[in-house]
């Protein structure tokens, strides 16, 4: 067992254990976005940061990815740490404005407005659903291409993946286009697509004339040419 | 070539090829490193090379060719021992002249160095203030070996301190030595090199470990690994293999980025040519110790310098940082204990065991031993590589060896540490250049770039330049780096445009604290550096775009104008330079630029004699 403080507070957690976990078993909240129960942490976000050590030596790291340490001292919500998340969930809100998770954790933190340039792109780059389809899905078929500002998620080359079963993990697990694919609703759905297991990300041409306001839409932009 | 099968077998041949060695000989030293072929290197090589067969010198005359010494500026040169001479920028002609006079064992006086300062002429390269300034521990190697010839590495002492360690056979005494000698990981972070070893050796040698020479050098501007690998690869062979020696290590990588075909080419000739002799792969010397190689090539991303994203590159994935700790040390290559060094701290190794720890310590100062070699670049008169022990100031690497600003502009600041470094402004070239008083300043030492800038570079355009370059090259992975990098270009892209407003002033400062605090790897969490400095000690550059529009330095192009003054006699120079039509008037009138047309190229400027462009 590994002893810790978080907060003030003694725990002892198993090893391998991150600070995530630690500081959820003792009830403290941790914002997180690309960090969901039953995939490997990734740390894309960085929502989750929390500061560890002490004095000049004192650090911001993500709890998601961060292995829990003996004699850490961990502080959940220090005001360096809500400085931090407050502009990051700025910087969400300035990207990718239109995603109700992006809302909620920003309006739970009191951040009302943004202060760059309004875009609206729609995937973050999370990779949830990279991590979805290789390790919920035993998949493999889309993946990170690129790097620094070209960076996309999708499948190599943009040709249609064999591998893909067309289950619709991906878009299911998607925060940036929750509120506006309706999975498990169909009657309600402008597509009922994933439903029907045939996605429209991965048939684009045939929902081409359709009036969709989910554009712009994570699982369109997958097969985007 | 004959294998070695003991270390006496080792120590005869060299005894043997040193006494054969006539250091008498006069010897024509033409280096040609990359930066010596692009100017011309080549050229002079043949001519000498037809020159000495025409005239039947090749016995009395011998040609060495090297790596890259260093003085790039001044390149292509010529180096001729034993005397020392220097001949800078050689033509084929002088070329062919010099041999002429190396054969008569004269001097070519009126193509020797002339210094700009006093006019006089310098024969010997070691009297040129740009080398006499200098402390070359490694970099004087490459002018003694020719890259392609292990037995001219042997000539030079090369090997014998891995005999020597061989012989003493004590691991733990060559990680003490390291230890003692006060090495510090030349990659950038300044990690002491003898710790490290020590955490690899102590780790179980179950499933192999392994040792990494990092040589991604991807910082733009900065190329002294390149020469380093080119101009004296056995060096660092020679390196990994006392440090594989030292930690128990079974194998090696060298990770080179595939921009650097000839250092390829010289890597992939001396390891053949070592694993031939014996001295690399199964039972080296009969030792019974086994150590190889391998060469993998980089695709030439910057952040797969990064120790946990080259380490991915490896093994054949996606360049991304991970989380560390696990650190490299307990998890690498396909999750086994590695140590990475960088290549100019693998050179520094057999300079150690050969001097001695407790000699290599002395040069420097506490805490920041040995040399370092440095890229100046940029607005000194003398640029190139330089190599200076540690804690040398600013002003004496800038000044004496790069001989201070050129023409009559005013130096106001060097940048160091790459992309990820800070600017160091005029008044605090005081401070030593070492890893500590570097960070202090908001720099870094980085692989070591080191750029000069002068009244003519604007600070603002600085941080747009190199945010632009880490936008690009960060991997993507953390949020904060990919977006905030974006944002903090197209905040510094409204200020030079003249758009930008003082809340974004304060917003771009807000967002460079949050990048470096909330990402992952080094390249994130430095990737404020230029932006956190510039606004540290230029912020009166940065007001001035804001509030006056105006660019003090007149470089970012929205913000200035370019009009003609009294000055001008007509003469009608830029008239001809100017691709726009912008310019208008009669030969021999004042002339006029029309401000529609103008795209503020500057080309009239630089073909201005009289100084009668204005730009403001
Ligand atoms: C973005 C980034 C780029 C880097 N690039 C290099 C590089 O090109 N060469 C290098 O030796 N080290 C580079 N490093 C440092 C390495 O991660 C590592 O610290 C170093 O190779 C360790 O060797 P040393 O102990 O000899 O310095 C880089 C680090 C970062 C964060
Ligand atoms: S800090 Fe930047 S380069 Fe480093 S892992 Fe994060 S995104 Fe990649
Ligand atoms: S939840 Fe930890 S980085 Fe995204």
């Amino acid at each position: 067992m590994i002893n810790l403080i978080i907060n003030g507070l003694p725990v002892s957690v198993e090893e391998g254990a991150t600070l995530l976990e630690a500081a959820r078993f003792l009830g403290f909240p941790i914002p997180t976005l690309c960090y969901i129960d039953g995939l490997s942490p990734y740390g894309a976000c960085r929502l989750c940061v929390v500061e560890i050590g002490e004095g000049p030596k004192a650090k911001l790291v993500t709890a998601c990815t961060y292995p829990a340490e003996e004699g850490l001292k961990v502080r959940t919500a220090s005001s360096r740490v809500i400085k931090a998340r407050k502009m990051i969930l700025e910087l969400l809100l300035a990207s990718c404005p239109q995603s109700k998770t992006i809302q909620d954790l920003a309006a739970a933190h009191g951040v009302r407005r943004q202060r760059f340039r309004q875009e609206y792109e729609d995937c973050i780059l999370c990779g949830l659903c990279v991590r979805m389809c290789e390790e919920q899905m035993m998949a493999k078929a889309i993946g990170f291409r690129g790097r620094g500002q070209n960076r996309s998620v999708g499948t190599p080359f943009d040709i249609q993946s064999d591998i893909c079963r067309l289950c619709g993990g991906c878009m299911y697990i998607c925060p940036a286009c929750q509120l506006r694919c309706t999975y498990t609703e169909p009657e309600k759905a402008v597509c009922g697509g994933c439903e029907n297991l045939s996605p429209p990300c991965l048939e684009k041409e045939q929902f081409d004339d359709m009036m969709c306001y989910m554009d712009p839409c994570v699982a369109c932009e997958i097969t985007k040419d | 070539m004959k294998r070695l099968r003991s270390i006496e077998d080792f120590e005869s041949l060299q005894s043997r090829i040193m006494t054969d060695h006539d250091a008498a000989v006069p010897t024509i030293v033409i280096p040609a490193g990359t930066c010596c072929q692009a100017s011309g290197a080549n050229d002079l090589i043949r001519v000498a090379k037809r020159e000495l067969l025409d005239k039947k010198l090749t016995d009395t005359v011998r040609l060495r060719i090297t790596g890259c010494q260093g003085f790039c500026q001044m390149e292509p040169s010529v180096l001729v021992e034993p005397r020392g001479t220097f001949y800078p920028k050689v033509g084929m002609k002088t070329m062919a002249r010099i041999v002429e006079y190396v054969a008569r064992d004269e001097v070519l006086a009126d193509e020797l160095f002339m210094s700009p300062d006093t006019g006089e002429q310098i024969e010997r390269q070691e009297d040129i203030p740009f080398f006499r300034n200098q402390v070359r521990t490694i970099l004087s190697r490459n002018e003694k070996i020719d890259p392609l010839f292990i037995y001219d590495y042997i000539n030079n002492q090369g090997y014998s301190t891995l005999a020597k360690v061989f012989k003493m056979a004590d691991p733990d005494w060559v990680i003490n030595e390291v230890k003692v000698a006060g090495l510090r990981g030349r990659g950038g972070a300044g990690f002491p090199t003898g710790l490290k070893w020590e955490f690899l050796a102590n780790q179980a040698n179950g499933h192999g470990k392994f040792l990494v020479c990092n040589a991604d050098e991807g910082d733009p501007g900065a190329y002294m690994d390149r020469s380093v690998l080119e101009g004296n690869p056995h060096g660092v062979i020679e390196g990994m293999i006392i440090g594989a020696y030292a930690t128990g290590a079974t194998g090696g990588v060298i990770y080179v980025r595939n921009e650097y075909p000839l250092a390829i080419k010289h890597l992939i000739i001396a390891l053949r040519q070592a694993r031939e002799v014996g001295l690399l792969g199964e039972n080296i010397l009969g030792t019974g110790f086994s150590f190889d190689i391998n060469l993998v090539k980089g695709a030439g991303a910057f952040v797969c310098g990064e120790e946990t994203a080259l380490i991915r590159s490896i093994e054949g994935k996606t360049g991304e940082p991970r989380q560390r700790p696990p650190f490299p040390v307990q998890k690498g290559i396909e999750g086994k204990p590695t140590a990475i060094n960088n290549v100019e701290t693998w050179a520094n190794i057999p300079i150690i065991i050969e001097k001695g720890a407790h000699e290599f310590a002395k040069i420097g100062t506490e805490n920041n031993s040995g040399t370092k070699i440095f890229s100046l670049v940029g607005k000194a008169k003398y640029t190139g590589l330089v190599e200076v022990p540690m804690g040398t100031t600013i002003k004496r690497i800038v000044y004496e060896i790069g001989g201070g600003p050129v023409g009559d502009a005013r130096i106001k600041a060097v940048q160091t540490g790459g992309p990820s470094g800070g600017c160091i402004p005029a008044d605090l070239f005081d401070i030593p250049v070492d890893y500590d008083s570097l960070s202090k300043a908001g720099s870094i030492m980085g692989s070591g770039g080191m750029i000069v800038m002068d009244d003519n570079t604007c600070m603002v355009d600085i941080a747009k330049y190199f945010m632009n370059f880490l936008k690009d090259e960060s991997c993507g992975k953390c949020f904060t780096c990919r977006k905030g990098t974006q944002r903090m270009y197209e905040i510094l892209d409204d200020i030079s445009q003249g758009h930008g407003t003082l809340e974004q002033l304060q917003l771009l400062e807000e967002l460079a604290q949050v990048v470096k605090d909330t990402t992952m790897c080094g390249l994130g969490q430095t990737a404020s550096n230029p932006v956190l400095s510039t606004l540290r000690y230029f912020r009166e550059e940065y007001l001035a775009h804001i509030q006056d529009q105006r660019c003090p330095s007149g470089v970012c192009r929205a913000l200035i104008t370019y009009s003609i003054n009294e000055k001008c006699k007509g003469c009608q120079l830029c008239l001809d330079a100017c691709q726009q039509d912008a310019i208008s008037g009669k030969k021999k009138e004042l002339h006029f630029i029309d401000q529609s047309k103008c795209i503020k190229c500057g080309a009239c400027k630089s073909v201005c004699k009289l100084d009668a462009i204005d730009v403001v």
